[in-house]
């Protein structure tokens, strides 16, 4: 398997190699294709909630149906005990968990720390980058124009290209200027910013959404009161776009949670790097399933504390209707 | 306070007679190829209550936004306690914070208590120490009986309660002049009394007061005097006594008479 199957695989949320049964079967029960036939029909937030035990039932039974069926395709497949053995052994996925540096692999359960060092130091500074970026699209003021078409440009440019161009670029290419300090970084730091450049522009869209969702006469009731366009902005408006925002936002950070994986190419031990060096030495590709099972278990949690979210904003919504 | 002290630090010097609070001079605006204001000339001296009546869209809020300086006008001049605020070099936000301003809708920040609603503007915009403008929030809550409301948050409040909240932050700004824009019309109508009431005891306690109204019985209760705009002027003004019941112009009898019709006075 080249790198950029398995980044595929990655990037369209596991499906082939990374399928069903195993541990990954439970994942997929709540990530996978049950949640679609979940969604229509609790039509709640809530995964099971509005229709009383008829849809309790109902909703049961189409998952067992839909996982048995997925199940059995899998194991009827003819290459299937050969998959298995490739993919779902048991004593190479504790191998490649725990590593073994004298054999030549590295432990991806060690490496996973790296993603998620990579994913809180990007997410502080993709939050601060994207909303100056934000803040210069949404400004009126002539003065600003130059710097309006430069995050223009920036947004479309790095909204363009493939993050996996960007981390070449900058994991390669900054090195290669052979300046004092910035030439001399580790590939994490390069990783880190390729992917605060990548994601900022998405980020930016976002906050200018929010920003667009506090209505005008906020921002007139603010200034009628005398404040400056600035303070009106950080005390009525921003927390305002911010809180409208939250869920949209944990949706960019899922995202980029299981994107520092692309960093593992520039040669970084992250959990996928470390994987890939277990297949390539051990030639056995459990490590990958290992890898798949430690991101959803970064990146599931935060799903899960996204819908509440976005259930508290809907019964707030709700309520103020009312009223 | 005198005009020129209570206009400090606005701009450029002070060229009118502080007589008036309010003296509007042949002021035009549009949105657009939308005429709003064509020509509307208006003074009030202080202490005086005037009200603006007239049909949706003949431009009343606009003008009340125009003095408060949320609108770019067109031309014509507008001076607030003999000051010029329509040249340019003046500063909107200095101008702001002596003229009060509350809107239909009331536009309440909602994520905030109504304490820091009524504060933040004291203390953000003018400097006052948290634990003042505290304090002097609170008085003003009390007076109006919201002392039991200060730490809800908005969404909490009835509409009656929001509007009155809306007032109170705007006064405490201690403001020399206050522009109301139809701050009845978005309520229900058993919480329009309590809102008036305030705003009569505001009249009473001699606030200078612009104010766009629907409530036609309360215009001719509490104003000094009204005036009937149509189509971005002002087509008759008088005392309310007179307006209402013996209006000169065609098209303020018109109007009146459209009122009256509709069981609305």
């Amino acid at each position: 398997m080249s790198d950029n199957d398995f980044r595929d695989g990655y990037g369209t949320e596991s499906q082939g190699p990374l399928g069903p049964p195993g541990p990954l079967a439970a994942a997929l029960s709540t990530g996978g294709p049950a949640a679609g036939a979940f969604g229509t029909a609790g039509r709640g937030p809530r995964l099971l909630s509005g229709g009383g035990r008829r849809a309790t039932v109902i909703s049961t039974a189409s998952t067992v149906v839909v996982l048995a069926a997925l199940v059995a395709i899998f194991l009827a497949a003819p290459g299937s005990s050969q998959v298995r053995h490739t993919f779902f052994d048991p004593h190479d996925m504790w191998q490649s968990f725990i590593g073994n540096p004298k054999d030549g692999y590295f432990s991806v359960g060690a490496a996973i720390w790296l993603n998620i060092r990579m994913f809180l130091a990007a997410e502080v500074l993709i939050l601060a980058l994207a909303l100056v970026i934000a803040l210069i699209r949404q400004s009126t003021s002539p003065v600003l124009f130059p710097l309006r078409v430069l995050a223009m440009i920036y947004v479309d440019f790095f909204r363009g290209v493939p993050l996996l161009l960007v981390v070449y670029a900058i994991g390669f290419g900054v090195p290669a200027l052979r300046l004092s300090f910035v030439s001399t970084q580790s590939f994490a730091v390069y990783g880190v910013a390729a992917l605060t450049l990548s994601y900022s522009a998405y980020v930016s869209e976002v906050y200018r959404a929010g920003l667009n969702s506090v209505h005008q006469s906020q921002v007139a009731a603010a200034r009628s009161l005398g404040l400056s366009h600035a303070t009106a902005l950080r005390y009525v408006i921003l927390p305002q776009a911010i809180r409208n925002i939250v869920p949209p936002l944990l949706n960019d950070f899922i995202s980029l949670q299981k994107d520092t994986a692309l960093v593992g190419v520039l040669g970084a031990i992250e959990a996928n790097q470390a994987a890939q060096i277990y297949g390539s030495t051990v030639f056995n590709y459990s490590s990958l399933t290992v890898a798949a099972i430690l991101f959803l278990i970064l990146t599931i949690p935060l799903a899960r504390f996204t819908d509440r979210l976005i259930d508290r904003d809907r019964r707030r919504r709700l309520a103020g209707a009312l009223t | 306070m005198t005009a020129a002290a209570g206009l400090a630090g606005t701009g450029p010097a002070d060229q009118g007679s502080a007589d008036t609070a309010i003296e509007v001079e042949d002021l035009y605006k549009s949105f657009g190829p939308n005429q709003v204001l064509s020509g509307v000339c208006l003074s009030v001296a202080p202490h005086e209550v005037v009200c603006l009546i007239g049909a949706s869209g003949s431009g009343k809020s606009t003008l009340l936004r125009c003095i408060n300086l949320l609108e770019p006008i067109s031309a014509g001049r507008i001076r607030l306690l003999g000051q010029d605020v329509t040249v340019p070099g003046v500063n909107a936000n200095a101008v702001r914070r002596h003229v009060g301003i509350v809107f239909q809708s009331f536009n309440l920040f909602p994520h905030m208590t109504v304490l820091r609603n009524v504060t933040l503007a004291p203390v953000k915009a003018l400097g006052m120490p948290r634990a003042q403008a505290e304090n002097a929030a609170a008085e003003l809550l009390a007076r109006f009986g919201l002392a039991d409301k200060q730490s809800e948050y908005p969404d909490r409040l009835s509409g009656g309660q929001q509007q009155r909240v809306a007032i109170v932050r705007a006064l405490a700004m201690q403001p020399q002049v206050m522009l109301l824009d139809e701050v009845t019309s978005a309520l229900d109508p058993e919480l329009v009394a309590e809102v008036l009431d305030v705003i009569r005891e505001l009249a009473g306690a001699g606030m200078t007061m612009l104010i766009a109204t629907h409530e036609m019985g309360f215009a001719r209760d509490i104003a000094n005097r009204v005036c009937f705009l149509e189509e971005g002027r002002i087509i008759e003004q008088a005392p309310p006594a007179e307006l209402f019941t013996e209006p000169s112009d065609e098209r303020t009898r018109r109007f009146l008479r459209r009122i009256v019709d509709a069981g609305r006075m």
